[in-house]
């Protein structure tokens, strides 16, 4: 792999860049696998990553129906934190956190993760207590977040409105070091660098089967023809619900449609990423000048990708009247992934009744940010199998009863 | 230079001139002009900057698709950036500044971005920036982000001085656009009786017709509009608007108008943009078509236009962007353009046709004309920096080798013409590829299906692919009458106008141009105008296996900036499949998404703003708290005194008065708030036995009883006393916040999985005014009011014992009194008519007056039930904790066989001895403990988190106690009584506190049952 860098640029620029190779392969694919991980979305491919990484094993094909990273992974707000309540989500998404902080340089892609602040309104007094105690959970899990006063908020963000007549701002959650990346080249780093590592990225391939023989996998049968393999990864998110029927057990999982927009792009004008959660929105601004606005998820299950409008009305109320100068933009665009949700909207990194294989789905609103931390820890579930990052994930939580619930820290889609 | 013509200006009134500024500078128009038609008549040809290189832009169209003339329009609460000056009306005072440079539009600093083009190649940020790692949060970003973006930002105290507004309609059809084969659609849909709705972005009917010239029935096509949209605007069942633009389509028929109502006269009244949410049974898209640009090097610089906007200009608004001008094209319809500049006496230098044989009718006549007219060639480059000086011309065959440089001061180029496909695609609709014109139309096939699987989308005239004038009225006569079929009105043949146009020869495809062009050329051949995406953009992200059109776009940022690749994508497509080896409809098209046009943040919000974002949901005695110091909460939809301050006393001191007082001598809470659901029929108690974990079905009428709601996974998610009304009827109340998730829950319950019990549930809550009055005297000032009134319900303990209730009078006023306490007080919650609420509450109030009454807010209520040890949902509760945790278990009826929940708890996790339970927590001295706060236990876990072993749920000062309270969870806990374990605060502090007993205050009873 040539490496990216300043002098690299230059040195193509003298010559047109007719030099650049190919970030990533587009091999055919080989008849057998050591590992093959299905859905080439950041999870899947940091999964792939990791394991050639911190396992050497690169034997590898990830498998994508569409085109790779072509799923949640190119069509979040790309909004990164990790300021959980739960001691198991904290430190999966803390993971997460960390390995973004080195990412670039890591994967020399650079993935502009940009530290810039994650500031969670209050705007009820339930919600003063709820951040309160996300604060003290953090302390104690090692992530640093900070309940701030409506001053320091406004100091924060000059064009929130604090004293709006309905809401008014009473607090918030700050992590300082929680922030936004590039979403797709958080994908294409990645790619790049597990193609590197000999695997091969198959796009355009689905999975039409999942071969089982005495209850362990031996395969997936694909548009491109049988692949056999020793372990396989779901890692398809949406989908986990139809790719376990095909290897024949059950997800407790649902799909909705999660919204999301952008505005025209604008000078700068708000640093740091602001979620209110009562009156359903969050906002942060691209490095191109957008705002970048997400709202909830649809209330009836589907597969389209595409969204209604009342969500996005909804979500433009709460920013109208949290930020009184989004009243003067436009909107530009408008679309919607298929988001995979479990009963108590926490994922599911696990074993799975097949044997040899292993799922990772239920990321719900909150994927992005955990690609780096789900990746490192699907990997390690895979190679060893164990990891204590993916312990309280399994999916057998849901026959104990065991839930990681999240919805007291936060009531919406983020 | 631009200039305004002596003649023409069809959309203009002469009569009419309209002052207005642009960069500070005064200017002149005619009503009538768009920004863009009167920036050209007083020569304004560069508008703006380019947004990654800052090169000198100038208009390119001139409608929405514009990429370039994004404006900063007004000042102060009603600035709007990148506003299009060719979709901007232009009224008098209007103020426009071009964007995204600096100092001025002239002299751009950041136009060095353009010298390192080179170097800032597509993606060129994923390679760099890396090192060292600080640097790009500190140093590279924030340069970006300030060379990014466009128009600057609204000041950030803004307050939009605007009005917007919502509004609904149904129809039948839908005809999307008011040009020639929208209103044909219109008239054969509606002479089938259908309700009809047909939305036209522009000020003015006809769309391109008028200028495009030919005859319809014989007349010129402006007679035939005019009587047709007079016909339409006659019929019953028609209505037409204009400036109305359908920006969007969605599942079931939802069709999203976007009006701008005053843009062109700011501030003078009513609403700006109102925004119309239809409902459509079909939906016709007579949305016409879209020319593209020309891929040839120096095609961005000012003075190069698309050749029938140029035609527009002169035309519609009477100015012509150039007096020397260059065409080039590979189809028949620039040759138009050509003629009417030639008409209007401007120089066309030179027509270069890059078709080896040229083309048909219209270039003889411009031929005979004297028009020099070139076959097989094309342009090498343009030059001219801010302005178009210089066109160098070469074979179209070739890699660019100019052959001849002419000077012109504009071009006019035509790539051919792209159907609007957005809407038809927004919702599902498939496209083909058609080669013959090389783009994309409607598959009639494949169109996007609605809830019956039949299509709901039809496409006309040219939006349908078809480019002459005769068919494009007759495919929209057909699909009008489709659509009103489809939409179950019986097919009326309406015979479709006769249109009469030239015959062209067929157009040939140009991606690039010469076909052949060197890196040099290419490289300054623009695909994507705003966003600067160059024909070597997509070249390169194709070599570097961006190969799926996705990745492109993503990787060069083509067609995504506000035009949403209108003018690009096509273009930047073909460049791809050339640059694969495959062909464009392999590669296939974006997806195309809502709005098709970029719509007001103000008007998706609507009337939604300030005090009426969301309406307060107000209880009967909401003013009386206003007035008397009521510092309000938010409570779901309700606001709720947290506590009521008398003047020069702060809430906390308000709190403690209200605690005490309502101890000692007489509180009332206004309880209206609080869920109310009827449960009635005749399955009502089998219903509620499911419902709850307590048994209701043998609950006595007269009598009440505290019951838990449990999700199906096991979590406690409500409680509430319920009361037996009478045999097939209860009430049960539930938290404010639950009313209505409760309602829901029970609903779906009854309607998925119990469908056939005969139960109803109505949410009443709104019905009564609620008023709990608490305290050793409530019942006194109840009695006076009964003896004041000459009698009433008997509330003596034994008439009206705990955990019962009473219909009857209380001082003449209808009520329901019900003997339960939150407080550990004597207490009568008493529900009155809403429309008695205010007057009971008053009433009780007056009496009070001896027994030292005084309201008390929500966290007068928290305290008083903290100190008795009662949970209060979302407190003790998070959705993680079960009946079990809080020592509920006495609420788990065990007789019966099920209800919500009691299998969850059959799980191994929900019978863990390691739950933490409830307690009651007292700090070592007598402080406050903090909210949320959680207990340290030993050492770290697997991940290198601190292990805990308990939290805080609730925490109060008591001032009945004078000392700190607290509720918590802790790990064993219960057998833990009088441990002192610690929580560390995020306040540096370290808080030692006991576990003790939940229940802190009276402890047997005493003063509830009295």
């Amino acid at each position: 792999m040539k490496r990216y860098s300043v002098f690299a640029v230059a040195r193509e620029a003298l010559r047109y860049h007719t030099g650049w190779e190919r970030a990533w392969r587009s091999p055919e694919p080989k008849r057998h696998y050591d590992v093959i991980i299905v859905g080439a979305g950041g999870h899947g491919l940091a999964t792939a990553y990791y394991l050639g990484k911190n396992f050497g094993i690169t034997n590898v094909a990830i498998i994508e129906k569409g085109w790779l990273g072509g799923g949640n992974t190119g069509r979040n707000t790309t909004i990164i934190r990790s300021n959980y309540l739960q001691d198991p989500s904290a430190a999966i998404y803390e993971k997460a956190r960390s390995l973004y902080e080195t990412m670039s340089q890591d994967l020399n892609y650079n993935v502009m993760f940009s530290p810039r602040g994650v500031l969670m309104l209050a705007q009820t007094q339930h919600e003063i207590r709820g951040y309160k105690r996300t604060a003290h959970a953090n302390a104690l899990q090692g992530v640093e977040t900070e309940f701030v006063s409506p001053e320091r908020v406004k100091e924060i963000v000059p064009i929130i409105n604090l004293h709006g007549p309905r809401y008014p701002v009473l607090g918030a959650l700050w992590q300082e070091r929680g922030g936004t990346a590039r979403h797709d080249a958080v994908a294409w780093g990645y790619a790049r660098a597990c193609s590197d590592m000999g695997m091969d990225i198959i796009q355009q391939c689905e999975v039409q089967g999942v071969r089982v023989v005495n209850g362990r996998v031996a395969g997936v049968d694909t548009t491109k023809g049988p692949i056999d393999c020793d372990k396989l990864g779901m890692v398809v998110a949406g989908n986990a619900s139809v790719l376990a029927d095909q290897a024949g057990f059950r997800l407790p999982m649902e799909s909705v449609a999660l919204q999301a927009m952008v505005s025209e792009p604008i000078k700068p004008c708000m640093d740091v990423v602001v979620m209110a959660n009562t009156v359903h929105g969050y906002m942060s601004q691209s490095d191109k000048g957008e705002m970048v606005i997400g709202g909830g998820t649809d209330g009836f299950n589907n597969y389209t990708q595409r969204g209604s409008f009342h969500h996005i009305e909804e979500t433009v109320r709460a920013l109208n009247e949290t930020f009184p100068m989004v009243s003067r933009l436009k909107m530009l665009r408008q679309w919607g992934g298929i988001v995979d949700v479990t009963g108590d909207r926490s994922p599911i990194i696990s074993k799975t009744p097949v044997g040899n294989t292993f799922v990772n789905c239920g990321w719900g609103t909150g994927g992005f940010k955990s690609i780096p931390g789900s990746g490192w820890a699907m990997a390690e579930l895979m190679a060893t199998g164990h990891s204590p990052l993916t312990e309280e994930f399994s999916i057998n939580r849901f026959q104990e009863g065991k839930f990681i619930d999240e919805s007291v820290a936060a009531g919406v889609a983020h | 230079m631009s200039t305004r013509l002596a003649k023409q200006g069809r959309l203009i009134d002469r009569n009419k001139q309209i002052e207005f500024t642009f960069n500070g500078k005064r200017m002149t128009g005619y009503a009538g002009d768009t920004l863009a038609s009167a920036l050209l008549a007083n020569d304004q040809m560069m508008v703006g900057r380019s947004f990654k290189y800052h090169r000198p832009r100038g208009l390119v169209a001139a409608g929405s698709e514009e990429p370039n003339a994004l404006m900063q329009l007004g000042s102060g609460d009603r600035y709007e950036p990148n506003q299009r000056a060719t979709t901007t009306e232009l009224f008098s005072g209007l103020s426009a500044k071009s964007q995204n440079h600096w100092p001025n539009l002239e002299f751009d600093v950041l136009a060095i971005n353009n010298k390192l083009g080179r170097f800032l190649t597509a993606g060129f940020y994923y390679k760099m920036f890396m090192y060292p790692r600080a640097a790009w949060k500190h140093v590279y970003e924030p340069i970006i982000r300030a060379s990014a973006g466009l128009g600057k930002a609204p000041d950030k105290e803004t307050k939009d001085a605007d009005t917007y507004e919502h509004f609904y309609f149904f129809a039948d059809v839908v005809v999307v656009g008011g040009g020639v084969a929208g209103l044909q659609a219109a008239k054969a849909a509606a002479a089938s009786g259908a309700k009809v709705l047909v939305l036209e972005q522009n000020a003015y009917w006809g769309g391109r017709a008028p200028v495009d010239g030919g005859t319809i029935d014989g007349e010129a096509p402006e007679a035939w509009i005019e009587k047709t949209r007079a016909e339409l605007a006659a019929m019953d069942n028609v209505t037409l608007r204009d400036r109305c633009m359908a920006s969007g389509v969605y599942d079931h028929g939802y069709v999203l108008g976007y009006e701008r109502l005053t843009d062109h006269a700011p501030g003078q009244g009513g609403p700006r943009h109102r925004l119309w949410r239809i409902r459509a049974k079909q939906i016709v898209t007579a949305t016409g078509a879209i020319e593209r640009p020309l891929s040839f090097a120096g095609n961005d610089v000012p003075g190069v236009m698309l050749a029938a906007s140029m035609r527009d200009y002169v035309v519609n608004w009477g100015v012509t962007p150039g007096r020397k001008v260059v065409v080039a094209t590979n189809n028949d319809d620039a040759y138009r353009t050509a003629l009417v500049l030639h008409e209007a006496g401007c120089d066309v230098v030179r027509i270069l046709d890059a078709r080896n044989n040229g083309g048909g009718d219209l270039m003889e006549e411009a031929r005979q004309k004297g028009i020099r007219v070139e076959c097989g060639r094309a342009i090498a480059k343009v030059s001219g920096g801010k302005r178009v000086k210089k066109v160098a011309i070469c074979a179209q065959n070739g890699t660019g080798g100019a052959q001849e440089e002419i000077e012109a001061d504009a071009v006019a180029m035509s790539g051919g013409w792209s159907p609007v496909v957005h809407l038809w695609s927004h919702c599902g609709g498939k496209l083909n590829w058609d080669d013959a014109q090389a783009h994309f139309r409607p598959d009639a096939a494949r169109p996007p299906l609605g809830d019956n699987g039949k299509g709901f989308v039809v496409a006309a005239g040219s939006a349908d692919g078809e480019m002459a004038l005769g068919p494009v009225l007759v495919n929209a006569s057909a699909a009008g009458s489709k659509a009103a079929e489809d939409a179950g009105f019986p097919a009326k043949t309406v015979a479709a106008a006769a249109g009469v146009d030239s015959v062209e020869a067929p157009m040939e495809a140009v991606w690039l141009m010469p076909a052949q062009a060197d890196i040099g050329l290419r490289m300054k051949s623009w695909l994507d105008y705003q966003n600067d995406v160059k024909v070597s953009d997509v070249q390169l992200a194709a070599r570097e296996g961006y190969e799926s059109v996705e990745h492109t776009k993503r990787y060069t940022t083509l067609g995504m900036a506000t035009d949403q690749g209108k003018l690009s994508n096509i273009n930047g497509l073909a460049i791809l499949a050339d640059s694969l080896n495959s062909e464009i409809p392999q590669v296939g098209t974006t997806t195309f998404r809502p709005p098709y046009h970029p719509i007001s943040m103000g008007v998706i919000g609507g009337e939604a703003r300030g005090d009426i974002f969301q309406p307060v949901r107000k209880t009967p005695m909401y003013e009386w708290n206003d007035t008397n110091g009521a510092d309000w909460e938010p409570v779901g939809h309700w606001r709720r005194p947290f506590a009521y301050v008398n003047k020069g006393e702060s809430v906390h001191d308000a709190v403690n008065r209200e605690v005490k007082n309502t101890r000692e001598n007489l509180g009332l809470l206004d309880a209206s708030t609080l869920g109310k659901l009827v449960v009635k029929g005749p399955d009502a108690g089998r219903f509620l036995d499911m419902m709850y974990t307590n048994m209701m079905s043998t609950l006595k009428i007269g009598k009440c009883r505290y019951g838990l709601m449990c999700s199906e996974n096991g979590f406690l998610m409500d409680d509430g006393v319920v009361a037996r009304i009478d045999e097939d009827t209860w009430l049960c109340h539930t938290t404010t916040g639950g009313a209505e998730s409760i309602h829901g829950h029970m609903e779906e319950w009854l309607q998925t999985e119990w469908w056939d019990w005969k139960v109803y549930v109505a949410n009443v809550t709104e019905q009564f005014a609620q008023i709990a009055v608490v305290g050793p005297n409530a019942r006194k000032v109840l009695e006076k009011l009964n003896t004041a009134a000459g009698g009433g319900m008997d509330l003596s303990k034994e008439a009206l014992p705990f955990m019962e209730w009473r219909d009857g009078k209380i001082g003449g006023y209808d009520a329901r009194a019900y003997r339960i306490s939150f407080s550990g007080e004597l207490s009568y919650e008493i529900a009155v008519p809403a429309s008695q609420g205010l007057a009971f509450w008053n009433a009780i109030m007056e009496a009070g007056k001896e027994f030292g009454v005084m309201p008390y807010g929500t966290e007068t209520l928290h305290i008083l039930r903290a100190e008795k040890g009662f949970i209060m949902i979302g407190d003790e509760t998070d959705g993680t904790v079960i009946p079990q945790d809080l020592n509920l278990q006495w609420a788990l009826s065990k007789k019966k066989e099920d209800y919500l929940g009691k299998r969850a708890h059959l799980r191994s996790h929900m019978a863990d001895p390691d739950r933490w339970k409830l307690v009651g927590l007292e700090t070592v001295d007598g402080s406050v403990l903090p909210d949320g706060a959680y207990a340290l236990g030993e050492g770290i876990n697997a991940n290198g988190q601190k292990n805990v072993i308990g939290r805080v749920t609730s925490t109060y000062f008591s001032a009945t106690l004078d000392r700190g309270i607290a509720m918590g969870l802790v790990k064993h806990g219960p057998d833990r009584m009088g441990e002192v374990i610690t929580f560390p605060g995020t306040d540096g502090k370290t808080y030692e506190a006991k576990i003790v007993d939940p229940v802190f205050y009276d402890k047997d009873g005493e003063k509830q049952n009295v």
